[in-house]
């Protein structure tokens, strides 16, 4: 299977704050899925999952930097091919 | 209101890509009293090339002081959480004292990893020769120091009022079960720089991570334990960063040269038998530790390795002339058969272990039942259903001789072959004029890839028949292991159970 196909995921702490990291996540990413496991949630799309600071922002209120991202994630599947100041990309490469 | 210096300010306006080359590259210089063989030294008797150390990337792009905050931030929310569990007793509201045997496993068999990791990451962190993966190594090393004290503080609140919590890092060393953790680390330690990424960093943290660590956290959650939930999705978030590094680690290498693919599918292959062999500890905590399950090993198992790992990774390392690791079917064979195996030889041997066991009850059995709906009825199932006809007749199964162990991951031989489920699975391996015993064909291929190194393996029974673990009786040999009397056998009448019933029974109530 080619790698806008193959399951990408992020799985991240189920917490009052990541809500609205989740809306933001499932905002961009419109073929997302999300499953709840205790503690915390498994979002999963194929090919690739985009976080744009500006959506968090924007559904949030406030500044957030891409940075703090570390502070919501607990695993993921993919490679992290963007991690910049605007954005964060998980995706297959092959 | 705060107000920055106009320096911080501008200083904060720096995107994060030419900080990063600012801070973390370019503080690099090349030696010049010296060569650069003489400063690394460890680099090149492995095999692997490497032409461009700039190749490697590091996609955090971490700095010391974006480090720092965030690692701040990550203890404060911990510590608190802490705070209010003790504060509030909340050992008390775990779903069942008997859940801690799971998190008697952690300390006992995983937190000594973390200080190992802890270690050998500051090792790496001298010796790679790029600053991208010296500086990622040397967060890794930090990170892995803070999980230690993490788990040491968040369980030694439990070690105030259940059995089994003290004398860890001993046990570690000394006890039977331990020696598999144990001796896989000592393994990937003993090895050489690359072959270390591949083992922790690529195999472990990123192949079996979900496997290995996930499943602690998501049974502390359902189970009321939010302290240990909480340093473990605490150390997870550190976990993703270190999962990064393994990636990068295998890409870069394969990138680097072509030779580099057949020693890497090699590193592959071992670790991944080796990870996967660890797991079946994680398989019986699973399946039979959590008075709660969360979701059953093979359901991790196809989630977690098959869809994620063989479905999404390995086409992606396929570009690079990598195939999924050699005896990777034998696994996905044993799927309906890991976890019982080995809580059987967790159950049979507890009266020697620094926690307690008790057979499933029916509601359990039947859970075990749904999720493995073709093997658990025919295999396994008779077996409990026996343990609790001994028991209700006033007895309890132990075994009391010594288990022979794998030579290599020094579980008790005990796995079953793919076409005989009910044929014990024995291999034999020749060295030296002399005869060493594996417990599946990934062991046995591991053994005989390095013998020279696996006949030193320390294992326990060995030890014992050698006289040198406290003397010849199981008490000595107890007094060795520093296990106290409670801290083993059976569950049910227990110390840690006559007290949680004490604690939650008004009747039973006292000296408040």
């Amino acid at each position: 299977m080619n790698a806008a196909h193959r399951q990408v995921s992020i799985d991240v702490q189920e917490s009052e704050e990541n809500r609205v990291l989740i809306e933001a996540i499932e905002a961009d990413n419109p073929a997302v899925t999300i499953r709840h496991l205790p503690g915390l949630i498994k979002l999963q799309a194929p090919g690739q999952i985009v976080i744009n600071r500006e959506s968090v922002e924007e559904r949030l209120g406030h500044e957030w930097e891409t940075g703090e991202f570390q502070l919501a994630i607990v695993s993921y599947t993919g490679n992290i091919s963007e991690w910049d100041d605007d954005q964060i990309i998980v995706k297959w490469e092959h | 209101m705060s107000i920055e210096s106009p320096r911080a300010a501008a200083w904060k306006k720096l995107p994060l890509k030419e900080r990063y080359a600012l801070l973390t590259r370019d503080l690099d210089w090349e030696p010049s009293y010296i060569d650069r063989e003489q400063l690394y030294p460890f680099t090149r008797y492995e095999g692997i090339k490497v032409h461009d150390w700039d190749g490697w990337q590091d996609p955090f792009r971490l700095t010391v002081d974006a480090y720092c905050k965030y690692q701040a931030e990550k203890d404060r929310r911990l510590y608190a959480v802490l705070d209010g569990f003790a504060q509030g007793q909340g050992h008390l509201t775990l779903s069942d004292a008997s859940y801690l045997n799971s998190i008697k496993l952690f300390i006992q068999g995983v937190t000594p990893l973390e200080y190992a990791a802890h270690r050998h990451f500051a090792f790496l962190a001298r010796h790679l020769e790029g600053p991208g993966p010296r500086f990622a190594a040397l967060c890794q090393s930090i990170d892995e120091l803070r999980h230690t004290q993490t788990q040491i503080h968040t369980i030694s609140n439990y070690n105030k009022y259940y059995s089994g919590f003290h004398s860890w890092s001993k046990m570690h060393d000394r006890v039977w079960y331990l020696a598999i953790p144990k001796s896989f680390f000592d393994d990937a330690m003993s090895a050489g720089p690359f072959e270390f990424l591949i083992a922790i960093s690529f195999s472990f943290e990123y192949l079996l991570t979900n496997l290995l660590f996930v499943p602690f956290m998501s049974g502390a959650s359902f189970n009321g334990d939010t302290p240990t939930m909480s340093f473990g999705f605490s150390a997870q978030s550190d976990e993703s960063r270190h999962m990064t590094l393994g990636l990068e680690a295998i890409k870069f290498l394969l990138e680097q040269d072509e030779d580099n693919v057949p020693i890497i599918q090699d590193w592959v292959d071992k670790w991944f038998w080796r990870a996967y062999r660890l797991s079946g500890l994680v398989a019986a905590m699973m399946d039979y530790m959590l008075p709660k399950p969360v979701m059953s090993w093979k359901e991790a198992f196809e989630l977690y390795f098959e869809d994620q790992m063989l479905g999404g990774l390995f086409p992606d390392l396929d570009f690079y002339g990598i195939r999924p690791p050699r005896h990777v079917d034998d696994a996905i064979a044993e799927k309906e058969h890991l976890s019982h195996q080995v809580y059987k030889i967790l159950h049979n041997f507890s009266s020697v272990a620094a926690f307690t066991t008790k057979t499933p009850d029916h509601v359990h059995l039947d859970w075990l039942s749904e999720q493995y709906p073709g093997t658990f009825d025919i295999y396994y199932r008779p077996t409990w259903e026996k343990h609790q006809r001994i028991e209700a007749g006033g007895g309890r199964m132990f075994v009391r001789g010594l288990p022979q162990q794998c030579q290599v991951c020094q579980l008790a031989i005990s796995f079953t072959e793919q076409d005989d489920r009910r044929k014990i699975s024995f291999r034999r391996s020749e060295f030296r004029g002399e005869t060493f015993h594996t417990c599946s064909d990934g062991c046995k291929w591991i053994f005989d890839r390095e013998p020279e190194k696996y006949v030193q393996a320390w294992l326990p029974v060995h030890q014992i028949l050698k006289g040198d673990c406290g003397g010849p009786a199981i008490p000595d040999v107890l007094a060795w292991y520093g296990i106290q009397t409670g801290d083993n056998g059976e569950y049910n009448g227990s110390p840690d159970e006559q007290f949680w019933r004490a604690w939650h029974d008004p009747s039973l109530r006292h000296g408040e």
